[in-house]
């Protein structure tokens, strides 16, 4: 009987995913310990999940009680150390890291509820269900709560600039 | 700008770059080895007989497998046989790798391994725990194997034994061959049994 596959497959399956949601609800300096402490804590009750479970649903579940903890833990430390210098490094070697770390500060500043809503309905691709059964409250008000989230990152967020566009277009040749 | 364009730049924003799985796969593998809840620990070796896979549970080295037959189809059958805690781990499988390194190199005769017989039982596991008597370079017939294990009759049951070997290599099946000198069957296919017989009578 083929039963469940080795976790080894989830990781590899849905690491990624669970990375980017640990990044955009907690921020870079945390989302690696938080990312360890899902998988981990996913392995070990990984045998007792239900055959036909949805497993990211449940692994994005688990990310999302870690980082209250890691949040919680968080604002019991001392002032926390600036990530500026890491990101302004990073930036170094990645075009267009600029806008993103625009975007990164803009998704931070929401109230956490919106930004788990964007994560989780933009980033992990849940239904609002889903959603709702993680955050709590109702399949709508999760909708809602990303819908407010998305309309208050495009007052804040402009993304690439029209007119850069507009001059890259420029250079290629036309058909008329 | 769209949704679509903002989701795109979410995507850019919160990046997981090739480069930190691996490394995170790493981490999860250590915290879970220290937490005791890596079951079974894998990693894939080249040899001259190709890409094998091993696999450890916390008893020792409980699976061996050749490319023919298909890892992903082994770790599957670890799943359901043993647990669906599986992690490529190699921590655990540096003396395996080590050790089988030494004999393809033809510097080892015989291993010093811990092994985890819990895929093998009854008369098949009695046939295997007889393969190492047959030594390094020699070779023995099915019969001899069977009359090992003690039931000189049981020849089919023997090369059944043979043929389902989890940890072949370690457990020398390939030395064992048809009384008329034919090579008989092997996992890996003829030509790896033929190989690993030739690396040992060179050596």
């Amino acid at each position: 009987m083929k039963g469940k596959q080795p976790f080894d497959a989830v990781v590899a399956r849905h690491g990624d995913t669970v990375l980017r949601v640990c990044r955009a609800v907690l921020g870079p300096a945390d989302a690696e310990d938080a990312w360890s402490e899902t998988f981990l804590s996913a392995m070990k009750a990984y045998p007792d999940l239900p055959d036909g479970a949805n497993v990211e649903a449940w692994l994005v579940t688990i990310a999302h009680r870690k980082a209250i903890d890691v949040t919680r833990a968080a604002a019991r430390r001392p002032v926390p150390v600036a990530q500026t210098p890491d990101r302004a490094a990073a930036g170094a070697d990645s075009p267009g890291h600029g806008l993103d770390g625009e975007l990164a500060e803009a998704v931070a500043g929401l109230p956490a509820r919106q930004r788990q809503a964007v994560a989780y309905h933009y980033l992990a691709g849940l239904p609002y269900a889903d959603i709702a059964a993680i955050i709590g409250g109702t399949a709508d008000a999760a909708r809602r709560a990303a819908a407010d989230g998305i309309a208050t990152l495009r007052r804040t967020y402009q993304g690439a600039p029209k007119a850069a566009t507009k001059a890259a277009m420029k250079g290629q040749p036309s058909d008329h | 700008m769209t949704t679509d364009e903002l989701t795109r730049d979410l995507g850019r924003a919160f990046p997981a770059d090739p480069a930190d799985l691996p490394r995170l796969r790493a981490r999860l593998a250590a915290a879970a080895q220290r937490d005791g809840i890596l079951d079974v620990a894998y990693r894939t070796v080249d040899s001259p007989v190709g890409a094998l896979l091993l696999a450890a549970t916390e008893a020792g080295l409980v699976r061996i497998a050749y490319a023919s037959e298909d890892h992903d189809t082994v770790l599957q059958a670890l799943a359901d046989r043993i647990s669906p805690r599986i992690l490529n781990a190699p921590g655990r499988l540096e003396a395996p790798a080590r050790e089988l390194g030494e004999y393809f190199d033809g510097r080892r005769r015989g291993f010093d391994l811990q092994l985890d017989w819990r895929l093998s039982a009854g008369f098949r596991r009695a046939v295997l725990s007889q393969l190492p008597q047959i030594g390094y370079g020699r070779t023995a017939s099915y019969a001899a194997l069977a009359g090992l294990a003690g039931n000189p009759k049981a020849v089919r049951a023997a090369a059944t034994a043979c043929a389902t070997n989890p940890l072949p290599i370690v457990v020398p099946c390939h030395r064992v061959i048809y009384s008329d000198g034919r090579i008989g069957n092997y996992l890996g296919g003829p030509e790896a049994k033929r190989a690993l017989l030739a690396l040992e009578a060179a050596a």
